[in-house]
């Protein structure tokens, strides 16, 4: 292999000085004087009609604008798949914490104390607390108007039920799938909602400029989704629509979701288009924006004694909450990877997202892969208990490889997905696992070990696109705008990397656009789904190429050869069988000048994109389709100290490895999947929305909602295959959710050896372990 | 015996500068450092004690300026994430790529710089000990503990 | 963000500050003291407490001692936890405090705010009950001592506008054998399920409770009870005493604590009659 400047190096946070100085402003950090606040009044009941609403006396509070309820966007419902979701309630409210007014006020603390003054009259209804009490044949309707809500073409609500979406696989021949299968085993698996717990919490600043344009700061994921769905609910060009995003402080998918800008656009209005701010609390940032779904799945394996899978019949029931929102979206991209990484011939799966009166969801790092992975790998646990067979030998024999079909029927090949064989070959060296799955250490203490495996695509739309714009200062540096956003996934540095190996000069030279302006920076789809090296980096190489490509123009002129001749390296362009006649980049990237002062050339500026290929959508009837460029691959596990006689346990190891292309920089690809793998054993041991008999969230906030800290922290093993994908830049698969996927699976999978039991719930707390018959 | 009525000015001795401003009782030492006095590097993210991104030194030592009120800070020394300058702690975690989205990262580091200051020869269990109040959504916490013994092992 | 508006007094003497509370309340107006004030801002910026003014008792010396006299070891109340695991003159007390929340926290919650705070666990109190602690309370009639259940049993019992200004320790517990178990839903970091420390005096063993009933509490059993082959007994015979209802909440069923407790008390047990 050539040997490479920038990409696969150790290379510093294009980020960290400022991050550890304390100096980045994140998007609450810059205010003036100027704004307007805005406190959201949030619904205390699961499902109530709204009798009134009294904001009489918070009209008139000092320092009080507006008070702003529903009926202000009577008759605008948004949504992803289906617009359900009005951006105030109406009406009716459908989860506890569901924005219902918002006060906005001269100061924060006189908005607070305006809303302490709206006065709202609930009628209380009866609550659907899980998917299957939804799916009950009796059971009431969250959305009577289902059949009049605009959906989008891909998306198959039913009308009369509480399905947003239902998405069908339908591969070969179950009849002959159970014929061929000498083994059956089943299993169900429990998975509440949680939340993404990113460290800021969601913000939004908003104003109308007098001429009609709309600026908007938001803390997000996805600026240039935010410009389409304000243009599309309230009717404005997208032209006059600027956002702006800063660094983002965690996401984690969470951040994808459109809903405060909505609200703060709104208030903005009201107030004659003056520039507002709105900040969620912790409270409000867990339970009134969207958390992650929770998930009921039954999952039927059948295989032959031998161990070959023949047949797989799931049903996953996504737990939407209130609105169908990327919950509808998800329902889609858990059916298109359903079985997990297995080849399997026959597969019927109906994956369903159903409203609840929870909180409504969002994508969460992983897209709804960690939760029906668990669902899997517990039955994969199962059928190699059934079979009495080595775990990692039933997966070896099962796995997926090039030639393969996945459920939608799309053909495997040796690019588009990784070595998953080498990756659980790997993990089981890495955990020891022939040391044994369970060990006795003394009279109440066992050791044992659980893995699992993972597949992740994409699941972007099939049009799906972005692009980067190269331009020079006058000394040389590389400026590059994209519209990626640093999230702290370490995408500004990945891309500084791409630029610099491409244009073979020193990643010093190299400045990333931090903040993202959305009328100036190029259009990236959103910063989600690992896919933002694949998709920003395969254009941030065109746009290196093109400006390459300039530069040689020029050069070829100026040291009078053919641009065929030339070759652009450190800063230089050399002919490359003369390489001691150059010319510095400097002297062509602002245009050339001759002794004379004539000049040729003009400014360099290089324009890259991409736009996925060859994806289609999902066939309504069998699921058939293309649903993603490629399939990152990985093998999980753990091992855990368990306490027989209290049920308690003590993660000591975690280990992924991970086929994840060419890694562009080790030391940010381990942090981010470490933080990855952190946050799945925390999910899968400890964090779970927890709802009374009435739907109401009795842990919306951090001193009962637990996220893993230091003290519990396990040791970490990543090891990376490295498979290059050839349509990734410089070989690079995506990465940056997978760390987390095959998590809560491996754990699971663990203490259900460890405590003897069939476990199948999450979290994974002692007294679940001890419950559990 | 001091008291504070109402909304009154008040001197606050931050990073080394003694500052005026304007604060109510019961505006956090939180709100007044970020809103009245632009020090934004200190974060907030639960307000209610349970995540310590908002962590400042008072007097050296470490609290939540969310659940101090400015007033109670009158009288002391206060050091937010802008008083270190260039500090090893913040040139460790730079180095050991302890950053990710940064929000954790200047409460994280300001109780590190503390605690290595007070205890130059920290054990492993005191830096668990110390660190246990913060709490960092991103990373698996490694990177973090590896800056801080780098500083104590320097 | 606290909407409603206080007055903030800090005091420098006992004195001044019983005179401001009494000038305050004398105005119809209610005063609250303020120590750590981690509950009282938590609780405040949610409306779930209301006042007029805080008095702030860190300055005043008396509350912020630690000393030994004579056979005493006197702890001011607005003794942060942290301090009191540093000092480390009281092992039980320490190890007691270091379970509570986490480092940070601990540099700013009081002894006095643990134990006279709405919170239902105030473990720091276990150690106090077990050791048949006194305190100094001062009020309008100037200062007092008292025996510690005069000020905490089931709840705060200080009247309007009294002060706690210490704890008064024997110090022929401080170095008896003693044992200190909290167990929590998961995490390290959390309020206690159960936690449990105990004293052993002569042929009694003293053992508090935290979390397992809406507040802490104390009991005694004879050490000579304790039959290692057969736990179960002493230990339903514990069980029948507890003062209230088993707590049933989000960090534990009943049934769960109930088990949970059951562990802990044959640990203790082994630890205790290990010692035989
Ligand atoms: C993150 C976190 C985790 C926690 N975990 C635990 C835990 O696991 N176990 C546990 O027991 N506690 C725990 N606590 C502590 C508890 O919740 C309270 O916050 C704390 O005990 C209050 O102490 P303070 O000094 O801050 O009191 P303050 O908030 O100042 O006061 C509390 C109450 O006590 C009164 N008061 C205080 N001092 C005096 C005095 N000298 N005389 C008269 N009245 C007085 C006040 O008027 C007020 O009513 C935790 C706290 C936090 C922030
Ligand atoms: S913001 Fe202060 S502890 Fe979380
Ligand atoms: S780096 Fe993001 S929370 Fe710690």
């Amino acid at each position: 292999m050539e040997s490479r400047l920038a990409i696969g190096k150790n290379v510093i946070r294009v980020d960290a000085h400022d991050k550890a100085a304390g100096r980045t402003k994140y998007n609450s950090d810059v205010t003036d004087p100027s704004l307007l606040h805005c406190k959201m009044i949030v619904s205390q009941y699961a499902h109530a009609n709204i009798k009134s609403i009294d904001t009489s006396e918070a009209m008139t509070a000092p320092g009080v604008q507006r008070v702003i309820t529903g009926e202000i966007a009577q008759g605008i419902l948004t949504g992803t798949f289906v617009e359900d979701r009005p951006p105030l309630a109406i009406g009716k409210v459908r989860y506890h914490g569901e924005p219902i007014a918002v006060v906005i006020a001269n100061t924060e603390l006189e908005a607070k104390r305006g809303a302490e003054l709206v006065k709202i009259e609930y009628e209380p209804l009866p609550v659907l607390n899980s998917p299957s009490d939804s799916m009950k044949p009796n059971a009431f309707l969250v959305h009577e108007n289902l059949a009049n809500y605009r959906k989008m073409k891909e998306c198959t609500p039913q009308p009369g039920t509480n399905i947003a979406n239902n998405v069908r696989i339908r591969k070969g021949d179950m009849i002959k799938g159970w014929e061929e299968s000498e083994v059956i085993v089943e299993e169900y698996l429990y998975l509440p909602q949680a939340d993404h717990i990113a460290l800021e919490t969601r913000s939004v600043k908003a104003e109308i400029k007098p001429d009609g344009n709309i600026i908007i700061h938001s803390s997000t994921q996805g600026p240039y989704i935010i410009r389409k769905k304000l243009s599309r609910h309230f009717n404005i060009d997208t032209g006059k629509i600027t956002v702006h995003t800063p660094m983002v402080g965690g996401a984690f998918g969470g951040k994808a979701a459109v809903q405060l800008e909505m609200i703060a656009y709104l208030a903005s209005k009201a107030v004659g288009g003056r520039e507002v701010i709105l900040i969620n609390t912790r409270e409000e940032d867990m339970i009134s924006s969207p958390c992650r779904i929770g998930l009921e799945a039954s999952v039927k394996l059948g295989a032959t004694k031998d161990g070959k899978i023949k047949a797989a019949q799931i049903t996953y029931l996504v737990d939407c909450g209130a609105y169908s929102d990327m919950g509808a979206v998800m329902t889609k991209s858990i059916a298109s990877d359903c079985t997990g990484p297995y080849n399997i011939e026959n597969v019927y799966c109906d994956s369903l997202c159903v409203y609840t009166n929870h909180p409504y969801v969002t994508s969460f790092r992983g897209f709804g892969h960690s939760e029906y992975t668990a669902a899997i790998e517990r039955t994969i646990d199962k059928l190699a208990k059934a079979l009495n067979m080595d775990k990692i030998q039933l997966r070896l024999k099962n796995i997926a490889i090039p030639g393969d079909t996945t459920p939608t029927c799309s053909t495997l090949t040796k690019s588009n997905i990784g070595d998953l064989k080498k990756c659980l070959e790997t993990l089981k060296v890495k955990l020891k696992w022939e040391e044994g799955e369970k060990v006795d250490i003394n009279k109440d203490t066992v050791k044992c070990k659980g893995i699992s495996c993972f597949w992740k695509t994409s699941s972007t739309p099939p049009n799906a696109a972005s692009g980067a714009i190269i331009t020079f200062s006058p000394d040389g540096f590389a400026h590059l705008s994209i519209g990626a956003v640093e999230l702290g996934q370490g995408t500004k540095t990945a891309m500084a990397q791409i630029l610099a190996e491409r244009l073979k000069v020193d990643i010093k030279r190299v400045k990333v656009s931090m903040e993202i302006n959305t009328s100036d920076n190029p259009e990236h789809w959103k910063t989600v789904a690992s896919s933002t090296t694949y998709m920003v980096g395969n254009a941030v190489i065109e746009a290196a190429d093109d400006v390459i490509c300039q530069i040689k123009d020029i050069s070829a002129i100026v040291l009078r050869c053919s641009p065929k001749d030339l070759e652009v390296s450190g800063g230089k362009v050399f002919l490359i069988d003369n390489p001691e006649k150059w010319i510095d980049i400097t002297e062509v990237v602002h245009g050339y000048k001759y002794p004379n002062g004539n000049s040729i050339g003009g400014q360099i500026i290089g324009r890259g994109s991409f736009i996925m290929k060859h994806l289609s959508g999902m066939d309504e009837n069998t699921g058939r389709g293309n649903p993603g460029p490629l399939w990152t691959v990985g093998a999980q596990g753990v091992e855990v100290l368990f306490n027989k006689k209290e049920y308690s346990y003590k993660i000591i190891n975690a280990v992924s490895v991970i086929d994840a292309g060419t890694i562009i920089n080790p030391i940010v690809a381990s942090g981010v999947t470490m933080g990855g793998m952190s946050m799945g054993l925390s999910l899968a041991s400890r964090e779970a929305f927890i709802y009374d008999n009435n739907g109401i969230i009795l842990n919306p906030n951090l001193r009962s909602y637990k996220p893993i800290r230091v003290d519990e922290e396990p040791e970490y093993i990543i090891e990376f295959i490295e498979t290059p994908e050839v349509d990734g830049p410089f070989g690079a698969r995506g990465l940056g959710e997978h760390g987390l996927v095959g998590m809560p699976a491996a754990l699971i999978n663990c203490l259900s050896t460890a405590a003897e039991k069939d476990l199948n719930r999450f979290p994974l707390t002692p007294e679940l372990i001890w419950k559990t018959k | 015996m001091i008291e504070f009525h109402d909304k009154s000015i008040i001197e606050l001795y931050v990073n080394g500068d003694l500052k005026t401003v304007a604060a109510r009782p019961a505006d956090t030492l939180l709100f007044i450092l970020r809103e009245s006095l632009g020090l934004t590097g200190t974060k907030n993210s639960c307000g209610n004690g349970d995540c310590n991104s908002c962590t400042v030194l008072l007097d050296g030592w470490p609290v939540k300026s969310c659940l101090m009120l400015a007033v109670e800070a009158v009288g002391h020394e206060i050091t937010t994430i802008e008083g270190l300058q260039d500090v090893p702690m913040q040139k460790a975690f730079v180095e050991k790529s302890a950053i990710q989205c940064g929000y954790c990262t200047p409460g994280m580091i300001i109780n590190s710089h503390a605690l290595t200051t007070i205890y130059p020869d920290a054990s492993d269990e005191i830096i668990e000990e110390w660190l246990e109040s913060n709490i960092c959504r991103c990373t698996g916490y490694k990177e973090i503990c590896e800056a801080v013994k780098s500083v104590i092992n320097m | 963000m606290i909407t409603f508006d206080f007055d903030y007094y800090r005091p420098d003497t006992i004195e001044e500050a019983i005179n401001v509370y009494k000038k305050i309340t004398g105005q119809e107006k209610k005063a609250i003291y303020y120590a750590g004030g981690t509950e009282i801002v938590s609780m405040s910026r949610v409306n779930q407490l209301s006042f007029d003014s805080v008095i702030d008792i860190k300055a005043i010396p008396e509350c912020n001692v630690i000393e030994t006299k004579d056979d005493k070891l006197i702890i001011g109340s607005a003794v942060c936890l942290t301090r009191i695991c540093d000092f480390g003159g009281y092992p039980l007390l320490g190890a007691v405090c270091r379970r509570i929340a986490e480092h940070t926290a601990r540099d700013m919650i009081t002894l006095g705010g643990n134990i006279l705070g709405k919170i239902q666990y105030k473990e720091a109190i276990l150690p106090l009950l077990l050791t048949d602690s006194k305190v100094t309370v001062a009020g309008t009639a100037g200062k007092s001592e008292k025996p510690i259940d005069r000020i905490f049993n089931e709840k705060p019992l200080l009247n309007a506008g009294e002060l706690l200004v210490n704890i008064i320790i024997d110090k022929k517990y401080i170095n008896n054998p003693y044992s200190h178990s909290k167990k929590t839903k998961q995490e390290k970091i959390d309020y206690p399920l159960v936690t449990i420390a105990s004293v052993k005096n002569d042929d009694e063993i003293r053992i508090g409770f935290s979390g397992l009933c809406v507040y802490p509490f104390r009991l005694d059993i004879i050490f000579g009870n304790i039959d290692n082959t057969n736990p179960e007994s002493e230990i339903n015979n514990i069980l029948n005493r507890v003062p209230a209802p088993i707590v049933n909440d989000i960090l534990g069923s009943a049934e769960y604590r109930e088990f949970v407790t059951r562990n802990l008390l044959i640990d203790l047990f082994n630890y205790y009659g290990g010692m035989n």
